[in-house]
């Protein structure tokens, strides 16, 4: 303990982990991957899983979409059934092993796992909807593609916005383990400068404070998603616009 | 005089089963323009099914439907032939994420969208949007609800939400109404502002088909009675003949039961 907080060693410690070298550079580097790579993987795993999602939806409503729902399901089985590891390294190695950019087999690797989650999530959300809502949409002579769009799916997006940011936080956590396969992001900075410096302590640290700080972004943006969109079931008459305004300002801190 | 007409709606033979269960066994109906038929009858008789059979929102499994004389079959359009018939449902189903204008617009407006593209008109979409919201406007203050256009359902009484799903349902220009008992869900005090807007739409000579509880609306308002019982129309008269004097047995052990 009293060497930990010896201020000559912690200061020369916090020198050799962020400015010998310029090494802080790398913790941005890598932060600035990580967030690349979550970002295309989650845009992928949401446009993937609302659909697998709308499939199995369509199918146990209509029985229409048989063969798409029962891959759709398999899809969501083996994916979940199988560690992200190893997909990564199905991709890395096998599937994309052409493709020179590591950033790019992480978010589709990563993007495709995240999708069978949130096909379940997603799916969850459709089925809790009243069946009621399809049938006035239906009713008032809206296809079931536009009464899908306009009526069903708000609903259901809303419904599930805490459980999808659930995933999109334990996603930017999850693609730490590109650093297997070489891809700097952000998890694997603390081993490489490590390896320089023979220290941890300030790497780890850092990284931690990093990945935390995108984590707390993503929960601050939810919580003011969530308040812009329940201002329909507050207050008789106007509409509210104050949870847009606090929006702007969550961003800007 | 109505023997030379043709009906609005008629049913041949009109069938539906859930797997084993025989829901609907054989309904031949013929309802007019104008006429304001209350369908009655016990609980699990098919009511539900056969107003929903109608528009199509169940799949008759066998028998046919024909609207305007023309028999519905795989190649009609649906959506447009649901336009022609309104649906207000006993839960109102009010879309919770829409605005009141919203929830009467929304698909007035999808329907002159899709007549634009289908004639290929011109018409800007703006043009079209302000339109049907000048329409809701007038149907909402018909009601007396103007002040909640812009009032998500969640803020609305049960009353006031079951008018404005009639007015949802009429915004789309139906030539027929279904009402699958609309009022059972309400509390008391507000069943009477929602059978008072019904009985206007049937003095103004909406043709209606109500699946209804309320006797004294039936005996009132229809031009008809229908008494279903066990997936078929045991009776179908006046209502001074179905209530004053029944014949069918069934039919008098049930209005026994509510009257
Ligand atoms: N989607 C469905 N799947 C299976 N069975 C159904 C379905 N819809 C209705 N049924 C069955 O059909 C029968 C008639 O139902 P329906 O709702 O038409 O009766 P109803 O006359 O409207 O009764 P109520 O007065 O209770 O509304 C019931 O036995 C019901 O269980
Ligand atoms: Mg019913």
């Amino acid at each position: 303990m009293l060497y930990l907080l010896n201020a000559k060693t912690l200061a020369e410690r916090f020198r050799s982990a962020f400015l010998v070298d310029n090494r802080w550079q790398l913790y941005f580097q890598g932060l600035g991957n990580t967030l690349l790579i979550s970002l295309f993987a989650v845009t992928i795993g949401v446009f993937l899983g609302f659909i697998f999602a709308m499939i199995v939806y369509t199918h146990s409503k209509t029985g229409k979409l048989k063969v798409l729902s029962f891959l759709s399901n398999l899809y969501v089985t083996v994916i979940r059934g199988t560690p992200v590891v190893l997909q990564l390294f199905i991709m890395y190695f096998i599937v994309l092993v052409s493709v020179k950019n590591g950033i790019v087999v992480g978010a589709v690797t990563f993007g495709l796992n995240s999708a069978a989650y949130v096909a379940e999530v997603a799916r969850a959300g459709l089925s809790s909807i009243d069946e009621g809502q399809m049938e006035a949409g239906r009713s008032l002579g809206l296809s079931y593609a536009k009464t899908m769009l306009k009526i069903i799916l708000p609903q259901a997006i809303r419904n599930i916005i805490p459980a999808l940011f659930n995933e999109f936080i334990a996603l930017v956590k999850e693609t730490s383990v590109a650093g297997y396969v070489g891809i700097l992001e952000l998890g694997k900075v603390p081993g490489l400068i490590q390896s320089r410096t023979f220290d941890y302590l300030f790497p780890l640290l850092f990284a931690s404070v990093l990945y935390l700080a995108v984590v707390y972004s993503l929960t601050l943006v939810e919580k003011c998603i969530e308040k812009a969109l329940s201002r329909s079931d507050r207050n008789a008459g106007i509409k509210i616009t104050g949870g847009r305004k606090k929006c702007r300002k969550a961003k800007s801190l | 005089m109505q023997e030379s007409k043709e009906p609005l709606i008629r049913t041949a033979g009109l069938k539906k089963s859930f797997g084993d269960n025989m829901v609907l066994d054989g309904i031949d109906v013929e309802i007019f323009e104008g006429e304001k038929v209350v369908v009655i009858g016990p609980s699990g008789s098919g009511k539900s099914t056969f107003l929903r059979c109608l528009n199509r929102l169940e799949t008759p499994t066998g028998g046919a439907v024909y609207f305007q004389g023309k028999e519905l079959t795989q190649d009609t359009d649906l959506e447009e032939y649901r336009r022609q018939m309104g649906m207000v449902f006993q839960h109102f189903n009010l879309f919770p994420h829409l605005t009141v204008l919203k929830n009467v617009t929304l698909a007035a407006v999808d329907a002159r969208l899709r007549e634009r593209k289908k004639l290929k008109l011109k018409t800007p979409k703006k043009q079209i949007v302000a339109e049907e919201k000048a329409r809701a406007m007038k149907l909402l203050a018909r009601i007396g609800l103007e002040d909640k256009a812009d009032a998500y359902p969640s803020t609305l009484s049960g009353g006031q939400k079951q008018r404005i799903a009639i007015v949802r349902a009429l915004a789309v220009g139906p030539k027929v109404m279904l009402f699958d008992e609309p009022t059972s869900a309400l509390d008391p005090e507000m069943v009477g502002e929602v059978l008072s807007l019904m009985k206007e739409l049937a003095d103004e000579g909406m043709t209606m088909i109500v699946v209804t509880h309320e006797m004294r609306f039936a005996r009132e308002v229809s031009t008809r009675v229908l008494f279903m019982d066990g997936g078929k129309i045991v009776a179908d008269g006046p209502p001074q003949e179905i209530f004053g004097a029944p014949k069918d047995d069934r039919l008098k052990s049930f209005l026994a039961k509510v009257l």
